[in-house]
C-alpha cells in the first residue's frame, strides 16, 4: 500500500493515476456505446441485451461499483492536482496570452466537470428514471428501446445529450493523447499520429453517441 | 519610437506591488528590450526616482537571467529568443507594453522584475549532476556515445534554466525545465548509473518546491527560448515509470524520511 501513497504524493504519480483511470473509463465508454448501437439492429435485439444485463445482478452491481470507484479516483486525483496548480500561482498576470495552447487542452477540467454532471443526469434519466416516472413500466419490461425513443423525443433532452457529447469529444481528444504523453509513450516520431488518432477515436465515440438522439429526433427510429 | 510602459513595481518580497506607467521617448528600434529599460532607468535616475530593477547578465541570449513577461508572453512575442535578444523593431510606435515579472509561487519577487529562482537550483542539487572524480579529465571518445543520442542530449542540455516554461504554464509547472535536466544526463552513459535516483529525486524536489502539475498543453515548448521539446517531458515520464517499477519511488521516499529525521 505504501507504494500507492507514494504515487499519490508525487505529481507525476498522480498524473499516472488520472491517465490510467481515464483509460479504463474510455474502455467502458466504448463497451457502453457498442451496446447502445444495437438499437440499429431493432427493438428485440436491444431489449434482449438489456434483459441479459438486468438478469445478472452480480455482474451489473460489480461493474457499477468498479466504475464508481474508478470515476471517484479519476475525479478526486484531478481535484488534488487542480488545487495544487491553483496554489502554484497565487498572483496572476495582468496580461496573459497563450494563443498556442489548444482549447481542448485548456478546457479539460471544465469539460470534465460538465461530463460528470451529465453522467449524474444520464443515470437519473435512464437508470433510476427519477425524472420520468412514466419510464418505470418500460424499464420493468426491459423495453430499453421504448425508453430511448421516449427519452430522446424531447428536443431539450436530446440537445443536452448532444452538447454533453461535444464536451466529451473535447475531453477525450486531449485525454487520449495525454495518456500517451503521461506514460512516456510519445516522441517526435509518434506525436502527430497520436494527435490524429485521438481526434479519430474521440470523433467516432462522438458520432456513435449523438447518432442515437439524432435518429430519434429525425423520426428514423420510432 | 515613443512607447508607454506599464511596469510592475514592488519594493521587496513582502511589499504590495503595483503597476506604474512610464513614457519613453525617442527609442531607437535597433536596441534590445533590456537596453530600452536601461534608457528608461537613466531617465528615472536623472529625475531622482528609483530605477526599475531587472535581471540581466550575458545579454546575448544564453544565460537565462532575464525574467520578464512582455505583453503576456515570457520573453515577449518573438519566438526562440530571450528578452535581451528581443529588439524594439518588433514593436509598433506608440504601443503600450505591459511588463511583468515571471509569476509562480516558487519564484518570489525580490524587487520589481527580479525574481528568486533558487527553487530551480535546488531541483538541480537533487540530481542534476553525475557523481564522478574531478581529477584528470577523461579522453572524450573513451566512452562511445551514438550520434543521435549525443544530439538529443545536447538538445536537452540547451535549456538555460530561465524559467519561461514555468512562467507561461497556466499551472506554473516546471516539467519542461526538470525534464530537460533529467533527460540530458539520463541519455548519456555517464548519467545512466544514477538514472532512477535522479528522476525520482528531481521530481520529488520539484513537487516540494511548490511548482504546479503538467496538463500536457505545450505552452512551455512554444515559450522556451531554446525550443526544448515536449518529447523530453514524455521521456522523463517514461524514466519515472521505469524507476517506480524497479521500486525506486519507495526507496527514495524512505531515504528522504530518514534524512529529515
Amino acid at each position: 500500500m505504501n507504494i500507492l501513497f507514494a504515487l499519490y504524493k508525487s505529481s507525476v504519480g498522480k498524473k499516472y493515476i488520472v491517465a490510467a483511470t481515464g483509460f479504463l473509463l474510455f474502455i467502458f465508454l466504448i463497451g457502453h456505446l457498442l451496446g447502445n448501437l444495437q438499437i440499429y439492429m431493432g427493438a428485440e435485439k436491444l431489449n434482449a441485451y438489456a434483459h441479459f444485463l438486468q438478469t445478472k445482478p452480480l455482474l451489473i452491481w460489480a461493474s457499477r461499483a468498479g466504475l464508481l470507484l474508478i470515476a471517484l479516483v479519476h475525479v478526486t486525483t484531478t481535484i488534488k492536482l487542480a488545487l495544487e496548480n491553483k496554489a502554484a500561482r497565487p498572483v496572476g498576470y495582468e496580461v496573459s496570452k497563450a494563443p498556442y495552447a489548444p482549447l481542448t487542452a485548456r478546457s479539460i477540467l471544465v469539460s470534465g466537470i460538465i461530463i460528470g454532471l451529465f453522467v449524474v443526469y444520464h443515470i437519473l434519466h435512464f437508470t433510476s428514471v427519477t425524472f420520468n416516472p412514466e419510464f418505470s413500466d418500460l424499464r420493468a419490461a426491459h423495453n430499453v428501446y421504448g425508453m430511448v425513443v421516449a427519452g430522446f423525443s424531447n428536443t431539450y433532452v436530446s440537445a443536452f445529450y448532444i452538447i454533453s457529447m461535444v464536451l466529451l469529444f473535447m475531453h477525450l481528444r486531449h485525454g487520449i493523447s495525454s495518456f500517451f504523453q503521461t506514460f512516456g509513450m510519445n516522441n517526435k516520431t509518434y506525436r502527430t499520429t497520436i494527435e490524429r488518432l485521438a481526434v479519430v477515436a474521440a470523433g467516432l465515440v462522438f458520432l456513435g453517441n449523438i447518432s442515437i438522439p439524432l435518429v430519434v429526433l429525425l423520426g428514423f427510429i420510432k | 519610437m515613443n512607447l508607454t510602459l506599464k511596469i510592475w513595481r514592488q519594493q521587496n518580497s513582502k511589499a504590495q506591488g503595483e503597476f506604474v506607467e512610464y513614457k519613453v521617448t525617442d527609442v531607437s528600434e535597433d536596441i534590445s528590450f533590456l537596453e530600452m529599460l536601461d534608457v528608461l532607468n537613466e531617465d528615472l535616475i536623472e529625475r531622482g526616482e528609483d530605477p526599475v530593477a531587472f535581471d540581466s547578465d550575458c545579454r546575448e541570449g544564453i544565460c537565462g537571467a532575464c525574467s520578464i513577461v512582455v505583453n503576456g508572453i515570457p520573453h515577449g512575442h518573438q519566438s526562440g529568443t530571450t528578452v535581451c535578444q528581443l529588439h524594439m523593431r518588433h514593436f509598433d510606435d506608440s504601443q503600450k507594453i505591459v511588463v511583468e515579472p515571471f509569476r509562480a509561487k516558487p519564484f518570489p519577487i525580490i524587487k520589481d522584475l527580479v525574481i528568486d529562482r533558487s527553487a530551480m537550483d535546488r531541483v538541480i542539487q537533487a540530481g542534476g549532476f553525475i557523481s564522478v572524480g574531478t581529477n584528470q579529465f577523461a579522453e572524450a571518445n573513451a566512452i562511445p556515445v551514438p550520434k543521435d543520442v549525443a544530439e538529443s542530449a545536447m538538445d536537452a542540455a540547451s535549456c538555460i534554466g530561465c524559467g519561461a516554461c514555468v512562467a507561461v504554464c497556466k499551472n506554473a509547472s516546471a516539467m519542461l525545465f526538470v525534464a530537460a535536466k533529467v533527460s540530458h544526463l539520463n541519455l548519456l552513459p555517464q548519467g545512466k548509473p544514477e538514472k532512477d535516483r535522479r528522476v525520482t529525486n528531481m521530481i520529488r524536489t520539484m513537487d516540494a518546491e511548490g511548482f504546479g502539475n503538467c496538463t500536457n498543453i505545450g505552452a512551455c515548448e512554444t515559450a522556451c527560448p531554446k525550443g526544448v521539446s515536449l518529447d523530453f517531458i514524455a521521456q522523463m515520464n517514461r524514466d519515472y515509470a521505469k524507476a517506480i517499477i524497479k521500486g525506486q519511488l519507495l526507496n527514495a521516499s524512505q531515504t528522504a524520511a530518514q534524512e529529515t529525521k
